[in-house]
């Protein structure tokens, strides 16, 4: 795998705080980073670290090779960074801080006009050019953030919850437009939305209290959870009377749990022990008592689950 | 070279784009006129000269350019776009440069606006146009070197108005250090070389000389390194305080 980021036993420290504490990963092209943690974990000061805002009390970034603290600029010029809340300049127009970072980047006329015309046209900014960013709407704010991260076309994009204040629609576009560049690129990408974790990233990584807790892909991480290959039923009446007291003593069945649905109907969850496959066994106790089943399904996991397991535990 | 111009472009643009530039540039003018003839009885002189009017430059610059100085660095703390800027390919020097000049150039456009009182002397008599020159020079040098000292105030904090007040009182140290109420302080119980020290980094004193015409290399060479040493001071400043 070709390496584009490297981060090595990365610290940082406010005082007697750790807010980061020996952080190590590495992201190779290709890869769509998920980056995790409940607020204050350590993830936004992370990746300022990559990004050369902060300069890390230890630990090294190295970015398409180069170090960060060695050679900034270096980085910086390989490097698309959204910060956290997309900050931009509110007395500018989308299409003025555009040219300013167009400019700053170096930029020629030609690539400038290019570019700037993919992101109006990739993030649907047209109607908006010419407007004060102070007076844009927040999911506008966000995706001039993202085209000022993505216009000088960077092989490593750091971003600072991406989707944050997006309406479905254009959390979709974002995503979309993520996928597609993944390809060529390393991306890391700070969330709260699980969905979005298991939607486009190949990787996610979890920090808690400034220490990775897990790095895996978004499946393996689902097998954490209590709910991993657990069996629904839906069913209603006498038959779920019965499935409640047969499936309960079944072996296997780790526990159940119920959730009416309507009057005298409800979804039995089936959660299994470690390692058994339920689907089977449950299909053949609900034939041989003839009860009768409305729906049955097995489940993938809850990423939430397996967040809020490895984030709490102290 | 690049990136500092973008920035200088950036920031003129960011002037002109708000009322400051306009406030700005209407109350100079408005007060170094009316100062000019009320306060410098300048008709009454009967003099072909422009002293009674650059006389009065340094203590609107006292205030005015601290206002322009004090949002250089604070405001973009406040809004956060100081970790965008920062994480821009550019280094912390070629943002503080960058955006000196372009307060400075701004500051100078606001002092050029002034060139009726120039055309109105040159109407009237026969002055000496040379003293002139040399009194616009120094009066954008003064403005230069409080705006310096100002921008690294300002990086100091996130709140403007504090900014302002630190940097106005920065300022009036640096214009006043040549007279003899701030003198007595120093002479008490500093080295005569010290006291004499400070009494040379007047502002006020310096901007006096030049104003009478004399441009003496030692003068350049103090607006010089004063500039420069506040710009130095802003850099590690924002260094500092990145991100804290």
């Amino acid at each position: 795998m070709d390496t584009l980021l490297a981060i090595e036993a990365l610290s940082k420290r406010f005082g007697a705080i750790a807010a980061v504490d020996g952080v190590s990963f590495k992201v190779g092209r290709g890869e769509v980073l998920g980056f995790l943690g409940p607020n204050g974990a350590g993830k936004s000061t992370t990746m300022r670290m990559i990004a050369g805002y902060l300069a890390p009390t230890a630990g090294t970034v190295q970015v398409c090779g180069f170090d960060v603290a060695q050679d900034p600029i270096a980085v910086r010029q390989r490097l698309g960074y959204l910060p956290e809340g997309a900050p931009a300049y509110g007395d500018m127009t989308p299409a003025g801080i555009m040219r300013f970072v167009a400019e700053v980047r170096g930029l020629d006329a030609e690539a400038r006009k290019q570019r700037i015309g993919a992101m109006v046209e990739r993030l649907d900014l047209a109607g908006v050019l010419g407007q004060p960013i102070d007076t844009l709407s927040k999911g506008f704010k966000r995706r001039v953030g993202l085209a000022l991260a993505l216009l000088h076309d960077p092989e490593v994009l750091i971003l600072d919850e991406p989707t944050d204040g997006l309406d479905p629609n254009q959390k979709h576009q974002v995503r979309t437009l993520l996928g597609e560049l993944s390809a060529g690129k390393a991306i890391i990408i700070s969330t709260h939305i699980l969905e979005e974790v298991e939607a486009i990233c190949s990787r996610a990584i979890i920090i808690a209290r400034g220490r990775i807790v897990a790095d895996a892909g978004p499946s393996e991480l689902l097998v954490h959870s209590a709910h991993h290959h657990a069996v629904t039923l839906r069913l209603a009446g006498a038959s779920l009377a019965g499935a409640r007291r047969l499936l309960a003593g079944l072996d296997g069945v780790a526990g159940i749990e119920e959730r009416a649905t309507a009057a005298d109907r409800a979804e039995l969850i089936l959660l299994p022990k470690a390692g058994v496959e339920l689907l089977d066994r449950v299909r053949q106790t609900l034939a041989a008592n003839q009860l009768q089943v409305d729906e049955i399904f097995i489940e993938r996991g809850r990423l939430d689950e397996v967040f809020r397991d490895l984030t709490k535990a102290a | 070279m690049r990136a500092i111009v973008a920035i200088i472009r950036r920031e003129l643009a960011a002037y002109f784009g708000s009322p400051l530039a306009y406030v700005f540039i209407v109350i100079f003018l408005a007060l170094a006129g009316s100062m000019t003839f009320f306060l410098g009885g300048w008709l009454e002189r009967g003099r072909a000269d422009l002293q009674g009017f650059f006389n009065w430059h340094p203590w609107l610059y006292l205030f005015l350019v601290p206002a322009v100085g004090m949002r250089l660095w604070a405001e973009e703390r406040r809004t956060g776009t100081l970790e965008f800027l920062m994480t821009l390919p550019i280094t912390t020097a070629q943002a503080v440069i960058g955006k000196f000049i372009a307060g400075w150039l701004f500051i100078g456009s606001a002092l050029l606006l002034t060139f009726p009182m120039w055309l109105t002397v040159n109407y009237l008599g026969d002055p000496d146009n040379g003293v002139i020159l040399a009194s616009y020079l120094g009066s954008w040098l003064v403005a230069g070197a409080m705006l310096a000292i100002s921008a690294a105030v300002s990086a100091l904090t996130k709140n403007q108005v504090i900014a302002f007040v630190l940097a106005a009182a920065a300022c009036f140290g640096f214009l006043m250090s040549g007279i003899e109420m701030v003198q007595a302080i120093f002479s008490s119980w500093a080295p005569e070389v010290l006291a004499r020290t400070i009494a040379d980094l007047s502002l006020l004193t310096t901007f006096n000389q030049i104003a009478e015409g004399v441009i003496d290399l030692r003068y350049l060479i103090l607006f010089g390194s004063l500039i420069v040493t506040s710009l130095f001071i802003n850099v590690a400043v924002v260094e500092l305080k990145k991100g804290a």
